[in-house]
Order: structure tokens, then C-alpha cells, then sequence
């Protein structure tokens, strides 16, 4: 037994692999939050005056907001004016071509297995690096700019694209809609810009990887993604950070509109640095997602895997408003030592017919804390609305907690609602059993907890589920002492 | 093959193994029988090393490596395999995935490659057609909603793929329709090879009429309190245990 401990204690040592920092030369604002600071980084994006006015408004009104309190976990307070709130690779970056990229960055995102040179890259996977603030490069864009497709960072959008920009920014999160959206829209950096035009089928799937590198630095991202009527297009987002002793925060908005007819599906692996194991350090993953079906037949689909974070808090949502549109939430997070999370998903539903679907499965391990919470909201006028909710947790050891917050509101008759929720124990019982057919027992909880997710993994596209397969065994190696 | 050396066992302080000797060479089939509670369960997953258990005392050498010493993985890769009394449900799983993961993760500890999808497939193919394996069954999640014969033919079938040396039965017999017994039984007369052994547990004769044994052993609290041909357990079948319950006893008075 006591080789056992020794084994899962080297295993715990060497847990976060992307916990490695870049060195290299970085242009910050100075610390602290004030307008100061928001014409600092809006001067330096050479945002149109629109911007800016648009982030003052935002941070005047976040100024008058005090930060929330009905989540069900604690964390330390938050010093805003402790926080860097632009950092971005000195050297001038050129976003028409990989050569003039620093070659530290091209390393680094090598090191992440995202190789930014197409050549290398997996076919069939559009990717936009964002490190720290700034957006590193965009791959595929003269390909999918011959399908009218638009797919680039939200610094170049607000140039290149403003009538789309002005349109749609905010119209789905606005800053009013909670504390981090308003901090959001007042400092955020980059993040990444999409636009599917009319009738057409996006050939690859969209990737943006985050990148939080630089020391007491918040990353806040922006990411708008608008499929136009009868289009589609499959985007997924992935994220690191180094191994830091000090709590980062990031607090992303992310807005999809979905028009007649169009089809987004929007995955996430979510990797940040969850803290060591007492505790220490870690992001703090505070985000707004929300997605609207504008149109009749529209549908939108969140899947996340969330294996990171010290804090996760979050609610990636469907606004349901066109008739027959359709709402999916597939999710699977996973907490260890003491890790906590905080999420779910709303579901509003205000046009006829509309459905939506929420399969949330959560894993927790060691002292960690995992909360499903979710809305299912039916409007008066939303006539045979349904709704199908599957929540289940599992525990693995005795010292986690999986809780289960449903919130449901119906306000016509004709809705149907189902929410069905399980709890179980990974079982020593089903490591033995693995054991005995040779399968150790990382690799027996890796199995088990995967097949547990399974109906969530499945939504994956094919490369992003096996990383993040990958990922869960990683996450929990050493739950089992 | 295996070895047993007054092999000693307890749980939670109570002694459930009480000086087990044993010797199985390879080829040979060992039927263990005895009354419910008499440490037979207890005997396959202290072999299996199920820390559960703590062993007090003796030795158990297989193909001359201490087994003891192993962690529950190793042995099965050295070669040790168990049909559960009780298989668990293991739900997303599917026996081929599972069954993928074990034999991958064997040749790894043998420092072979692992086998190619392919490969994999035509192997499980051919050992389906062996087993007569229900193709339904392997492609669903291992185990879950299998019916109690279902899950013994499992069992018998994972045997099949993962060709141990040694392999312990624990009454995969019981709850076997008459057809699934038969099926079950020409299963493992298939396996035999003259190399491979077996040690099998059962409550009934009925088993080795098709599984014909080379020494049956009578289990009783904790140890094993008599050994014999296939005829023993013929004799078992018709008197039942009470006369070598009182032989024991008598043994001890004396
Ligand atoms: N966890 C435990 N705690 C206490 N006693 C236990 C435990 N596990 C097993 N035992 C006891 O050990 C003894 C042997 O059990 P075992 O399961 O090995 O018997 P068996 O010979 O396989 O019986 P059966 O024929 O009914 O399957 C029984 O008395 C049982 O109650
Ligand atoms: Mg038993």
C-alpha cells in the first residue's frame, strides 16, 4: 500500500504539463483598472472612437456593480486594481504571415501541440492563437475567404467588419447582463471574429487556443461567432496557463447568433491551470456564454469539457426565440484536489416549438466541489416547448461533493419538462475488475470515468475527443489513494 | 505452474484462510468445491491480490515468480486470469473497448507492440466465432443490463481473448441456463491446450461432467480438507458435506 501512496504521489507531481512560461519580451498596461486603463488598450488596438465609447460606458456601469455572491463555492476577493489588464508580445506582429511571428511563440503553441504552420497542422482545422491579449495568428483564412467566410480576431473585425461588429456585439451578452460581462466589454483584449454567410456550410472546423501567459495578467476575451441564415459551422476553443502561485483571472464573453435555419455547434476544452494540489494558484474561469436562435429552425449546441480552472463559473445558455429552434447543452467537468465548479446552462424558450436538450456530467475527486446549475425557463408564448434534462455526478473517493441546483419556470401549459439526475461512486469494486484484465489503475479510472462521459465525448468533433479523452484520465490521475 | 504454500488470509481481523496448500501443474484442471462461506471466493482474490484481504502467511510462487509480491495487474499480465462470481457493470464501456485496453495494455508489459485496430478486430472476430458470442453483447456497455448467464458468458469469452495461463473459475456455472452451460463448458474444453490450467470453483457436479477435472478439492474453513479424483466430487453430489465436516472434526479431537 505504501508503494501505492508513493506511485500517486510522483503521478500528482507532475500533473499539469502546460504549466511551462514563455519568455519573452511583453508591451503591459500598467496595473489597475480606470479609464485610463480602457484608453490605454483601446488606444493601442487603434480602435474607431465607437470602441471606445462602447467601453466606457461598459466600465462607468461595471463601477457600479459589486461582485456576486450566490455562487455555491468560496474564493478570495478579487483585487481588480492588483490585475494587468493588457500584456502583449513586444515584437510587432504581422497577422498576414507566420514568418514574422516570434519564433518563441511558434515554439510555445508547438509545445501545446497546436502547430500554427498549415503545412503540419491537421487538415480541416482552422486556428486562431491568442496568447495573452493579441490574437498570433489566424491559419486558412485565404480558404475559407473564397466561401465569404470570415474568420479572424475581434481586434481585426472592429477595422475590417464594423457594420457586423456594431450589429451584433453585445447584442446577445449585453455589458448590463452581469459583473464579469461588464468588465468584459470594458477591458476586453482579442478574441476571435466569425461570420458564416447565407446558405453556406463552413468546410473545416474553427479553432481558437488561449494562451495565458504573462504574470498577474487577466485574460478577457471576446468571441462572436454569426451564422447567417441556412449555414453551419463547428468551432472549438482549448486553453492553457503557466503554473502559477497567484490566482489569474479570466473572465470571457463569448455571443453566437444563430439566424433561419443555421446550425452552430460550439465546443470547449477547457485546460486552465487548476491550481496545485493544496490549493494554490490557479485561474479563476468566470465566463458569459450565450447563444440566440434568432431565427425559425435555428439551432445551437454547447458542448464542454471542462478539466481546469481552481474556479470555474459559468453558463453557457441558448436564447431560444425562432419557432422549432432547438437548444443543446452536453457537458462534462471534472474537479480534483480541491478544485470547484460552478456550472450549467440556461434554456429559454420563447419560441413555439422550440426544444432543448442538457446532458451534464459531472466528475468530482478529492476535495473538490462540482455543482450542476441550471435554468430551463418557458416563456408564455412559447407553445410545446420541451425540454429534456440528464444530470449525473460521480464521485470518486469520500471527500467530494457533487451537488444539483435545477431552477425550472414554466408559464404555459403546453410545456413538457424532464429532468432525471443520478449520483454514483466510481467502485473499488470496478478498479479491481479492470485490474484483474491487466488495466492499471489510472488507466481503469481513465476508462471508467470516459465511459461515463461518453454521451458527451460523442459530440466532440474526432480529434478534440480523443485530447480531451486525454485529458480527463490526466486531470484525475491520482484521485484514487 | 502455481503453487500454494500454506497460504493464510484474513478480513477485517477474521481469518478466512487458514494454511491453503496447493499445487496445480500445467494442463491440469482443479475443480475446488465446498460449503458456502468456506473461503472459496476468498481463495481467487487473494490469488488475484484484491487488497481487501490481508495475507498472513505462506507462500505463492506462479511459474516461479512470487505472485504475492505483484500488484493485481501484474498478475493478470503474467497470466492469471478470474471469472468473477459476480461480474461488476462498467456503463459507456463497451467489452470491445475494454477488451482492447487489457490486451494492449498486457503486450506493453510483455514489450510488444500494441495490436492495430484491425488486427484487434479479426482476433475478437475469430474468438466470437469460438465462444459463440452473441456479437450484440460485446458492442454494448460491459456487463450493464447483461442478464446473470449473459454476464458469466462474458466472463468465459474475455478468457477466450486474453489466453491466460492460469485461470480461475469462480461458479461460473451458477446461473447458467442448461444450453449457456454447455456453451460455456465446450468454451473452456477449447482453451485446453495441455499447457493452460484451470482452477474451478463450483457447487455442482453437473459442471464437471463437462469440464472433466484432475483433482477435486473440498474446501472447509479455510482450508483444504480433502483432495481426490472426479469421482470425489460424484461422492459429494450423493452424501452431501456432513461426513467430511465430521471427519474434520473428529481430526481435531484426536
Ligand atoms: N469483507 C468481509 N468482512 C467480513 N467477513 C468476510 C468478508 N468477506 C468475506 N467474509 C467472510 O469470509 C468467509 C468466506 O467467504 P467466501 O466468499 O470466500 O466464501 P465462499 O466459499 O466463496 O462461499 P460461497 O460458496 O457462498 O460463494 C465467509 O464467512 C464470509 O462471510
Ligand atoms: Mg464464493
Amino acid at each position: 500500500m505504501a508503494e501505492e501512496v508513493d506511485i500517486i504521489d510522483q503521478v500528482v507531481g507532475q500533473e499539469y504539463k502546460y504549466g511551462f512560461t514563455t519568455n519573452i519580451e511583453m508591451e503591459t498596461a500598467p496595473k489597475g483598472l480606470t479609464e485610463d486603463t480602457i484608453r490605454f488598450i483601446s488606444s493601442k488596438k487603434t480602435e474607431p472612437e465607437w470602441m471606445l465609447e462602447y467601453r466606457l460606458k461598459a466600465f462607468r456601469y461595471w463601477q457600479s456593480l459589486s461582485s456576486p455572491s450566490w455562487q455555491n463555492f468560496s474564493y478570495p476577493a478579487v483585487d481588480y486594481q492588483d490585475i494587468i489588464y493588457y500584456a502583449a508580445p513586444k515584437e510587432k506582429i504581422t497577422l498576414d504571415s507566420l514568418d514574422q511571428v516570434d519564433p518563441e511563440l511558434l515554439k510555445t503553441f508547438e509545445k501545446l501541440g497546436i502547430s500554427l504552420s498549415e503545412q503540419k497542422r491537421l487538415t480541416g482545422v482552422a486556428v486562431d492563437a491568442v496568447f495573452d491579449s493579441v490574437s498570433i495568428a489566424t491559419t486558412f483564412k485565404d480558404q475559407l475567404k473564397e466561401k465569404g467566410i470570415i474568420f479572424c480576431s475581434m481586434s481585426e473585425a472592429v477595422h475590417e467588419h464594423p457594420d457586423l461588429v456594431k450589429k451584433y456585439l453585445s447584442s446577445v451578452v449585453p455589458y448590463t447582463d452581469n459583473f464579469f460581462a461588464a468588465l468584459n466589454a470594458a477591458v476586453f483584449s482579442d478574441g476571435s471574429f466569425v461570420y458564416i454567410p447565407k446558405g453556406v456550410r463552413c468546410p473545416m472546423e474553427l479553432s481558437t487556443y488561449f494562451r495565458i501567459n504573462a504574470e498577474n495578467t487577466g485574460q478577457f476575451e471576446r468571441t462572436l461567432i454569426i451564422a447567417d441564415e441556412g449555414s453551419y459551422v463547428s468551432y472549438l476553443e482549448g486553453c492553457t496557463a503557466p503554473m502559477r502561485d497567484e490566482n489569474q483571472l479570466h473572465a470571457a464573453v463569448v455571443e453566437l447568433v444563430a439566424l433561419e435555419n443555421a446550425e452552430i455547434k460550439y465546443s470547449t476544452v477547457q485546460n486552465w491551470y487548476p491550481g496545485d494540489k493544496n490549493g494554490k494558484g490557479g485561474i479563476y474561469n468566470f465566463v458569459t456564454k450565450r447563444g440566440i436562435c434568432l431565427g425559425d429552425y435555428a439551432k445551437i449546441s454547447w458542448t464542454q469539457v471542462e478539466t481546469g480552472s481552481a474556479i470555474t463559473w459559468k453558463y453557457p445558455s441558448c436564447i431560444l426565440k425562432g419557432d422549432h429552434s432547438v437548444g443543446e447543452f452536453f457537458s462534462v467537468a471534472v474537479t480534483n484536489n480541491m478544485q470547484q465548479a460552478d456550472t450549467g446552462t440556461k434554456m429559454i424558450h420563447i419560441g413555439k416549438n422550440t426544444k432543448s436538450r442538457i446532458v451534464s456530467k459531472g466528475i468530482s475527486a478529492g476535495k473538490s466541489h462540482n455543482t450542476y446549475r441550471g435554468l430551463v425557463k418557458v416563456n408564455k408564448k412559447a407553445d410545446k416547448a420541451r425540454n429534456h434534462t440528464q444530470c449525473d455526478s460521480m464521485l470518486i473517493g469520500d471527500r467530494s461533493g457533487a451537488h444539483t441546483f435545477p431552477y425550472i419556470e414554466i408559464n404555459n401549459k403546453s410545456a413538457m419538462v424532464e429532468h432525471e439526475a443520478s449520483t454514483s461512486k466510481i467502485g473499488e469494486d470496478q478498479i479491481f475488475y479492470c485490474n484483474q484484465r491487466g488495466i492499471g489503475t489510472e488507466e481503469a479510472i481513465g476508462l471508467i470515468v470516459n465511459g461515463f462521459c461518453r454521451e458527451v465525448l460523442n459530440q466532440l468533433p474526432m480529434e478534440f475527443a480523443v485530447e480531451a479523452q486525454k485529458l480527463l484520465a490526466v486531470s484525475l490521475e491520482g484521485s484514487v489513494g | 505452474m502455481l503453487e500454494i504454500k500454506d497460504l493464510k488470509a484474513e478480513i477485517e481481523g477474521k481469518i478466512i484462510l487458514n494454511g491453503i496448500n496447493l499445487v496445480v501443474k500445467p494442463g491440469e484442471v482443479h475443480a475446488v468445491m465446498g460449503p458456502n462461506g468456506a473461503g472459496k471466493s476468498t481463495l481467487s482474490a487473494v490469488l488475484a491480490g484484491r487488497a481487501d484481504y490481508t495475507v498472513t502467511g505462506g507462500e505463492v510462487s506462479f511459474n516461479g515468480k512470487d505472485l504475492l509480491e505483484m500488484s493485481p495487474e501484474d498478475r493478470a499480465r503474467e497470466g492469471v486470469f478470474l471469472a468473477f462470481q459476480y461480474p461488476v457493470e462498467i456503463p459507456g464501456v463497451s467489452t470491445t473497448n475494454f477488451l482492447k485496453t487489457a490486451i494492449n495494455e498486457k503486450r506493453k508489459y510483455l514489450g510488444l507492440e500494441p495490436m492495430e485496430a484491425t488486427a484487434f478486430l479479426k482476433f475478437m472476430r475469430e474468438k466470437m466465432e469460438l465462444m459463440e458470442m452473441d456479437k450484440a453483447l460485446t458492442s454494448r456497455s460491459l456487463n450493464e443490463g447483461f442478464s446473470g448467464g449473459e454476464k458469466k458468458r462474458n466472463e468465459v469469452f474475455q478468457m477466450a481473448m486474453l489466453e491466460p495461463k492460469l485461470t480461475i473459475m469462480d461458479e461460473t456455472d451458477s446461473g447458467l441456463d442448461i444450453d449457456a452451460l454447455r456453451l460455456v463448458s465446450a468454451g473452456v474444453n477449447k482453451l485446453k491446450d495441455g499447457e493452460r490450467s484451470f482452477v474451478v470453483i463450483t457447487h455442482y457436479q453437473r459442471l464437471l461432467d463437462y469440464i472433466v477435472p484432475d483433482f477435486v478439492h473440498v474446501l472447509y474453513k479455510g482450508r483444504i480438507v480433502k483432495s481426490g479424483d472426479a469421482s470425489l466430487a460424484k461422492e459429494l453430489e450423493a452424501k452431501g458435506y456432513d461426513w467430511i465436516k465430521a471427519e474434520v472434526e473428529q481430526g481435531a479431537n484426536t
